[in-house]
């Protein structure tokens, strides 16, 4: 059976993490993730919630140490969290600071508090003592949840050895740059931030950033206490805050966007501004990465070593390199040949908000789950005006005599990502479905432009 | 003698609190497509979370306005954002002290 290195540093006193400026060594974190293991006998799966990036690390590397499986749900609404606990009733939860206390209460969930454990280099007994834990690479590193249309949280399987390969690979697009100090700006629990913010830099022998900035003028400071090469790792909605607050930043060395589709006039603005090229990455939950393109060289995309499109007159499917199973992409793919590809929008039930993915069937499904909800549904309105950061929200109609819209709200707020809420959610008496009971999205596209030609202000 | 411009690290002149409050909320309905007219934002309401229902996208967006109409640059470590987004009027005084344009 083939076993991998953990992280591709050689030297103990190579730098893996930085955290505000401060540099983190390699034999730190291994020593680190071996201290948090010997806190998870027994335990199947850790709930990994931290925030803070090298806790993130270290919890997942602990988790591979102790072969335990890492869950990584895409929300920590109280909802899932409860789901996942059923789904894995033995499972320990790894926090930095709060996320979901009541839940995890409720639950008698244990919970390690992985910023509160003394981790440190003492009894590593010298340089000499130092080694790189291997690791199976048939080893089930993680699930990774997704949003079924059956309304449940759908885990997806990560295996050390795949995750291995397809970041690997994606070092080698970087062009030369692999081996930098990453910031990002997306959370380490996505599939991308997951790929690109935390097993890239252990698997290249680059660096994470333990912060994860938020406003433009974080972004900043954060890559200020960086060593070049700098790769900033982030999605459009950020780039775009970048570019409309004017802010400066230090000489950056490559940019990484993904979550959702880059314009190319924002590809341009970056690079030009920036002084850096941009590496844009597609990939999905199921897959993780498959392909990248330098947007500004051109609209093509080009997949990851062995990774095939077999595409019929309704969808695509992904298999091969590190995509193990015939895998449905959820876009409208065009083949170019064997190793390229257009993308060309999503398919019907999918969408995307502000790079956050889900399904207007799960997400209905939530909302008819609220008791005194008698009917409701999610749908994406035709004519939605876009936010300053270039987001449009969705829309919601429901049926609940009973209650009103904060109240919904409050609930929906408990089972779903906040990105998804509807704005509006209007209350109705009664949603127009068809004499099968379905309820088309172009007839609920209709009734909101009906009820906003009425009532424009419903919809401002 | 001529007279001299005042140079621009002078403290900005007297805000009318009120009247910014006003203009911030229209902003944000505009800026961030919320399905409700400024009249109706409560300036007492909490803004993140469940008061006015913003998320973390929304707090982003106004932190692009406080840049691109005031010139503030918003940092999450700053030990007051907690007061900052408290409210609609906490926001509209931060700004009223900050502002650079």
């Amino acid at each position: 059976m083939q076993a991998l290195p953990l992280i591709a540093h050689r030297r103990a006193d190579a730098v893996i993490a930085w955290r505000e400026g401060r540099p983190i060594t390699a034999a730190a974190f291994v020593a680190a993730a071996r201290a948090l293991a010997t806190h998870l006998p027994g335990a199947t799966h850790a709930l990994n919630l931290c925030a803070d990036r090298y806790h993130f690390a270290v919890g997942v590397a602990a988790a591979l140490l102790a072969d335990c499986c890492s869950l990584l749900p895409s929300t920590h609404a109280p909802e899932v969290i409860r789901h996942l606990h059923a789904l894995a009733p033995g499972m320990i939860c790894l926090t930095d600071g709060g996320a979901a206390d009541d839940v995890l209460t409720q639950l008698r969930c244990p919970v390690l508090p992985v910023h509160a454990l003394a981790l440190t280099e003492a009894g590593l007994g010298g340089a000499q003592a130092w080694s790189v834990p291997q690791i199976a690479a048939d080893r089930l590193a993680a699930l990774i949840f997704t949003s079924g249309s059956t309304g449940s949280p759908l885990p997806h399987a990560k295996r050390f050895g795949s995750l291995v390969q397809s970041v690997q690979a994606g070092a080698r697009r970087l062009w030369r740059c692999a081996r930098g100090s990453i910031v990002a700006t997306v959370p380490a629990q996505h599939m991308y931030g997951f790929e690109s913010s935390v097993l890239l830099p252990l698997q290249s022998g680059g660096a994470l950033c333990a912060e994860r900035p938020f406003f433009p003028a974080d972004i900043a400071a954060s890559l200020q206490r960086l060593p070049r090469p700098r790769i900033l790792c982030s999605t459009p909605v950020h780039l775009r805050a970048l570019i409309q607050t004017g802010i400066s930043l230090p000489p950056l060395d490559r940019v990484i966007c993904a979550t959702a589709l880059l314009e190319p006039q924002l590809a341009q603005q970056i690079e030009r501004r920036y002084g850096a090229p941009l590496l844009e990455i597609y990939g999905s939950t199921e897959t993780g990465q498959i392909a990248s393109r330098r947007t500004t060289a051109g609209q093509a995309w080009h997949l990851w070593p062995g990774v095939r499109l077999t595409c019929s007159a309704q969808t695509c499917r992904a298999q091969g390199g590190h995509v193990q199973q015939p895998t449905p992409m959820a876009d409208v793919l065009e083949p170019l040949d064997a190793r390229h590809f257009l993308l060309h929008g999503r398919a019907a039930d999918l969408v995307n908000v502000a790079g956050k993915r889900s399904s207007l069937a799960y997400l209905s499904h939530q909302l008819n789950a609220i008791p005194g909800v008698h009917d409701g549904a999610f749908f994406v309105r035709a004519d939605a005006p876009a936010s300053l950061s270039g987001i449009t929200r969705l829309a919601a109609f429901a049926v609940a005599p009973q209650l009103d819209s904060p109240r919904i709200l409050a609930a929906l707020r408990e089972r779903i990502d906040p990105v998804f809420l509807p704005r509006p959610l209007l209350l109705l008496e009664r949603l127009p479905r068809n004499s099968t009971g379905k309820l088309p999205q172009h007839t609920l596209r209709a009734l909101a432009a009906q009820l906003a030609a009425g009532a424009p202000e419903l919809f401002e | 003698m001529p007279e001299q411009a005042l140079p621009p690290q002078q403290a900005p002149p007297h805000t009318d609190v009120p009247a910014l409050e006003q203009q911030i909320a229209q902003l944000i309905v505009q800026g961030l497509n919320l399905p409700m007219t400024a009249a109706q934002i409560d300036p007492e309401a909490p803004l993140y979370g469940a008061g006015l229902g913003l998320d973390s996208i929304d707090i982003l967006e106004i932190a692009l306005i406080a840049s691109k109409q005031y010139g503030i640059q918003l940092r999450a470590d700053d030990q007051e954002n907690d007061q900052i987004f408290r409210s609609l009027r906490h926001f509209a005084r931060y700004v009223a002290e900050q502002r650079t344009k």
